[in-house]
Order: C-alpha cells, then structure tokens, then sequence
C-alpha cells in the first residue's frame, strides 16, 4: 500500500516539474534566444540592467524569444516573472520585457511594487512610441535599448538600493542584543533552577549561528551583483501591457 | 491500599495529558484554519477591487468611443446593459458563503468581458479610434484590468484549494466540520466569455 502513496507522489512531483521547466530559467538580465542580438549589444544591454539594478535595486530583465507556440504572451510573460521571482521580496520591483520574435509580440510585465508609477497606460506608451517604430523596421537592438531606456527613466526614482553599510551603522550590534537576552533571561528564569541560563545559552548558539550565517550570506550577496541574474523573490499580479508590430 | 492510589493517579496522569493533546490539536487545527480562510477572503478582496476597476473605467471608455459618430451603437449598449447588470449585484464578502450568489456574480461579470471585448473587436473597423492617444490610454488600462482579473483569479483559486484540502482532509476535517468551516467556491472559465469573438462582416 505504502509504495502507492511514494508513486503518487513521485507522480505529482515529476507533473510538476514539467511546466516550469518549459519557461526558461534566466541567468542574465539580458537573455536573446533567438541570437538577433550581437554579443556586444547584448553585453551593452547587461551592463546597463546590472548597473540600474546594483543602484535601485530594482531588477529590470529582458527576454527574447522566437515563439510562443500559439499561447498567449501575457500567460507566457507572467509564468516567466514569477517562476525567475524577478524584484526583491520586500518591494516586489521586478520588471520583464518580453519580445516574442516570430510572433510580433511584445509585452511588458510589472511586479506589484512598480504598477504605480509604470502603469498599463505607461507601458503601453512605451511599447507603442518607444519600441515599435524600430520593430517596424527591423531595428531590434534600437527598440529594446530605447524601450528599456524609457522603462529606467520612468522606475527610477521609485527605489533605493539599501546599503548594507547604512543598516548596522546607527543601531545596536546584534551581539550585544543577543547578550542582554542572555542576563535578562537568567535573571528572570534562573529562580527555580538552572533552567534560564541554560535557555540562554541555547538562544545565545542559536542567535550566533544566524548571525554567522546573515553575515555570509551577504557577503554571497555582494558577489552576485558582479554579474548574471538572480531572483530576488517578487511576485506579480498581471499589470502591464502588450503590444504587437 | 498504597498501589491503587498510583495506580488511580497514574490513571487521572495519562488522562490529563491526553486532554491537553486533544485540546492542542483542536486549537491548532482550529487556528490553521482561520488564517487559511483569511488567505481565501485576501485573494478575494483582490478580485473585487479589479472587478470594481473594470467597473469604473467602462464610463469613460464609453463616452470616448461615444464621440465617435457614426459608432456601432448595439455594442455600446451591450457595454452599458451588461455593466448595469453587475453594477445590481451586490458584491459582498458573503458571497463566498453562498454558491449560487458566486455563481451568479461569475455570470454577469463574464457577461460584461464578452460585451467589452465584442466592443473591442469593433473598433478595429474604425482606425480614427485607433489613433486616438486617449482611447488607446483607456484601451490599455482596460486590458491591464482583465489579465490582472484572471491572475488574481488563478490565485484565489490556487488559495481556495489549499483551504478547501485543508477542512476535507481526515482527520482535521472533524474540527472543520465541528465548527463549520465551509468549501469556498472557485471561478471556472465561463464558455466564451473570455474568448475574444471573431469580427463579422
């Protein structure tokens, strides 16, 4: 009977798999798989959105690809932005340009935290004024750079990169903390027995370790703005616009 | 004499405590339930603020696409009939309780997509419309709200699911049951109401 239950749910793993990994997994902020774009139009291009995410901490990617296979552009969009997760957790300020070549379609995806000042309207001005004058002729790299312009210029001003340095500065260390928990707990729970030092002891180890592991985790942090894309855990909720040329 | 006093404590021992795994269980239960049905009542309230969106811009779609004179009237008072229709019904948290109101709500707002988007078709034909910077605003401030509208409602039904296995599975479903904690609804796809029609000439 047992073993059902495993097959199951080996069954509803592998089914799951299946659709994610149809959208692509991003590993740059500039992605051509349709290889329209020259290596140093496309390295232009990643320079720009590293740069633009390392000073707002907003993450503005960019996806080309050749077809949607008849689906439509705004399911493909939003399974590709919120499978990468693109945008911070926190604010959510993720932005996709998708371009479907094959198609002549294109869309642009806005994570929740960036629909107030990228709005459907703005987008769809910046689809239809920015970008598809260029499509028109052929001038790819042209529409995508002037598009992704238009997209920095307008997100902007929205966020701030929060500097590390800043976030520690003017508060009280974290070990210092994690020692007054330590006397307060033994004075309070030590009456009965040795009960409060030892609960303090534990939180001390506990609080320590998550102290090492913050402190490495941000330095990993640091290195990943060097180059190529990561997620940063933003969600969407279907704003933007589409457009066709 | 001595024996049965252990024998009688232990008794009263085993049982206190399995009152307080029972009652620990029950209030967990209890409580799981209650923040996964507020999950299902936050997706919720995201549907209708878009529902409501649509709602508002329609007036102002209709009044652009108004001026326009020689302006296929019978779509325009199909736009105007239809978002009558849903403004009558009234949307309340409520309508989660009651199948039939969710159902019908689900009607009259797939009623007014297929209006809108009959609309939409229309004024392909008329290509001063198309070029109008207002109308195309309004266009696509319009068609944001609809694919937001089928995102959010994939998410609530996505929260929906996870409540509703939730309260049927064993044996948690006796405290579901026993403090009345209801299967909410989930919006299917209406037949053609989504689907954009083709133009007839």
């Amino acid at each position: 009977m047992s073993w059902v239950k495993y097959l199951v749910v080996f069954l509803i793993l592998l089914s799951e798999g299946f659709p994610s990994s149809s959208y692509p997994v991003l590993k740059m902020y500039a992605t051509d798989l349709t290889g329209t774009l020259s290596r140093a139009e496309l390295n232009a291009l990643e320079r720009k959105l590293v740069t633009f995410h390392d000073s707002t901490s907003t993450q503005l990617v960019f996806l080309m690809i050749s077809t949607l296979d008849g689906g439509a552009i705004e399911e493909y969009s939003y399974q590709v932005a919120a499978t990468n997760k693109i945008g911070t957790k926190e604010n959510n300020n993720g932005v996709l340009l998708l371009i479907a070549k094959e198609d002549r379609k294109l869309r642009i995806e806005v994570g929740y935290g960036l629909e107030g000042v990228l709005t459907d309207a703005t987008s769809s001005y910046i689809i239809r004024n920015e970008i598809i004058p260029f499509f028109k002729n052929g001038e790819y790299f042209e529409g995508i750079n002037g598009g992704l312009n238009a997209i920095i210029a307008v997100t902007a001003g929205e966020y701030k990169k929060v500097k590390e340095e800043e976030d520690s500065g003017g508060k009280i260390p974290f070990p210092v903390i994690i020692f007054i928990i330590i006397i307060l707990l033994s004075i309070f729970g030590g009456r009965g027995s040795g009960k409060g030092i030892l609960i303090g002891s534990v939180l001390g180890q506990m609080a320590g370790g998550g102290f090492r592991g913050g402190s490495f985790g941000g330095f990993s942090g640091r290195g990943g703005g060097f180059g190529g894309f990561s997620g940063g855990g933003g969600s969407f909720g279907g704003g933007g616009a589409s457009g066709s040329w | 004499m001595k024996k049965g006093l252990v024998i009688g404590l232990s008794i009263v021992g085993v049982v206190v405590i399995l009152l307080i795994v029972l009652y620990s269980w029950i209030v967990g239960g209890y409580n799981n339930f209650v923040s996964m049905d507020e999950e299902v009542k936050k997706a919720w309230s995201q549907v209708e603020n878009l529902y409501q969106r649509r709602m508002d811009l329609i007036p102002n779609l209709v009044n652009t696409v108004k001026g326009y004179a020689n302006f296929e009237q019978k779509t325009l008072t199909d736009v105007i009939n239809a978002r009558a229709r849903a403004t009558q019904f009234n949307i309340t948290p409520e309508v989660l309780n009651d199948p039939q109101a969710f159902q019908k709500f689900q009607q009259v707002q797939g009623e007014l997509s297929g209006a809108l988007s009959r609309l939409m078709v229309t004024v392909e034909n008329y290509p001063q419309l198309k070029a109008n910077e207002n109308f195309l605003q309004l266009q696509s401030q319009l068609e944001g709200t609809e694919n937001r509208i089928s995102v959010e409602r994939m998410k609530f039904n996505e929260t929906a699911k996870l409540y509703n296995t939730a309260i049927k599975q064993f044996p948690k479903a006796i405290i579901a049951n026993f403090f009345g904690f209801r299967e909410r609804p989930y919006f299917t796809a209406l037949a053609g109401a989504d689907v954009a029609p083709k133009v007839e000439f």
